[in-house]
């Protein structure tokens, strides 16, 4: 056991812990964000994604460790935001959600790559998404609805 | 007991290995699959861990006029958006997994998995990277060839840990990386090829041929390649049936569930042929 602080959604958190959990387990069954899914467990389809230090990470292969002194961003935290609201008008209006597992991984996979790149182009969308698996909607229209944020953002 | 540790500075983390033996994790990308149960969250290691992720010495990169400087514990994505890294270690590391598994996988776990489809081992063993590595009784650097011992056999005492890694600036004329996996992102490497060469005047004086995932540790040969080397590109080029047939004994790849040894083996002399071709 040992403390492990960090900050989570904002707020500075502190926890007692076997150091040998992985971030998503702390996410989910002590804080109850359970918009963290695990998919394959793996490290390989990102449905487990959440924002560290802004940036994009498998909370499934990531011991709670690591995080300290660490900013943690789930899809919770992120839906507070204005990107959110855009994001989540945007796959609503491309049909971008089907079952909806793969999406809160996706949604955090387009905010790490548009806090890194405000404009990609459809290689670097692609090259962004290219750690989240989604076997409803094909891509396409989550390639599109990140495009139409894009848009959206410049309009204004 | 199992009792696991996640010291902050370097010197805390030499003294407690000094102490008592323990599995190193750093950004935990292969480890923590590698153990996980889920029969026996958390992680079902079967030694006390060092977690190494949070020691600010281990990561940062610098360099001299001669060297750069990679921290074991840096991210690959660090690494990659680094002006001065080397291109064929950047082609190479937008080869590997995903934006993820790049933000907290870092180039120390690469090298000390010692996995014969590790691919940052391909570029490091072209560049003849050293590593330097500490423990409480000193300094080492040893070459990356001969750190790597086997299949996840690494050079490395228990008390010791991988500090820095250290490459030459080494200006190639031409450098490319060839990752073979069954998807482009995300992927274990089937086979890898790395080829290097540098002509002065129409005279190759620098030829350097790498292969990944077709031996127990990467396939580099120097007293092939110094044969080709203060030659002319062109009768280097007319030599290239010659220079297929002398790696060939040398390529010897396992089935496996990623693929066959046949495919491994004819794909692997393919790319080295087509570099040749195509310098």
């Amino acid at each position: 056991m040992a403390k492990i602080e960090f900050k989570l959604n904002g707020k500075l958190v502190s926890i007692e812990t076997d150091l040998n959990r992985r971030l998503l387990d702390v996410l989910r069954e002590d804080f109850s964000l359970t918009g963290v899914k695990e998919g394959c467990g793996e490290g390989e389809c990102g449905a487990c994604a959440v924002l560290m230090n802004n940036e994009i990470v498998n909370s499934c292969t990531v011991p709670i460790a690591n995080v300290m002194d660490k900013e943690i961003t789930t899809i919770e935290g992120f839906s507070e935001t204005k990107r959110y609201k855009s994001l989540s008008e945007a796959f609503e209006k491309e049909g971008a959600v089907q079952c909806g597992f793969c999406t809160p991984g996706m949604m955090i996979a387009a905010e790490s790559l548009l806090n890194k790149n405000p404009n990609p182009n459809d290689n670097e969308i692609k090259e962004g998404l290219s750690g989240n698996l989604c076997r409803c909607t094909g891509y396409n229209m989550i390639i599109k609805a990140i495009k139409h944020t894009i848009k959206d953002g410049e309009d204004k | 007991m199992i009792k696991s540790c996640v010291p902050k500075t370097l010197s805390e983390a030499l003294d407690l290995l000094n102490k008592e033996n323990y599995l190193l994790v750093a950004g935990g990308t292969d480890l923590l699959v590698q153990h996980h149960n889920l029969k026996t969250l958390p992680i079902d290691f079967k030694k006390s861990v060092m977690y190494i992720g949070n020691i600010k010495e281990l990561q940062g990169i610098t360099e001299d006029e001669n060297y750069i400087y990679i921290g074991s514990g840096e991210p690959l994505q660090r690494i990659l958006d680094y002006p001065s890294i080397p291109t064929l270690l950047k082609d190479t590391i937008k080869e590997m997994a995903s934006p993820a598994i790049r933000h907290t996988g870092t180039i120390g776990g690469n090298i000390a998995n010692a996995s014969p489809a590790g691919d940052t081992l391909v570029p490091l063993y072209l560049m003849n990277a050293l590593l330097e590595i500490k423990s409480i009784d000193g300094t080492r650097k040893v070459d990356i060839k001969n750190f790597i011992k086997g299949v996840r056999k690494i050079d490395l005492k228990e008390n010791e840990l991988i500090t820095k890694i250290i490459l030459d600036k080494i200006d190639f004329t031409k450098a490319i990386f060839k990752k073979v996996g069954s998807r482009k992102s995300d992927t274990i490497s089937k086979l890898s090829f790395a080829g290097a060469v540098t002509i002065k005047n129409n005279i190759v004086i620098d030829l350097r041929f790498a292969f990944g995932a077709v031996n127990v540790t990467v396939v580099r040969r120097p007293e092939i390649e110094c044969q080709y080397i203060n030659l002319k590109l062109k009768k280097v080029k007319a030599n290239i049936n010659k220079i297929v047939k002398q790696y060939e004994p040398f390529i010897k790849p396992i089935d496996d569930q990623r693929s066959s040894k046949e495919y491994r083996k004819e794909v692997s002399l393919n790319l080295l042929r087509d570099f040749i071709e195509n310098i």
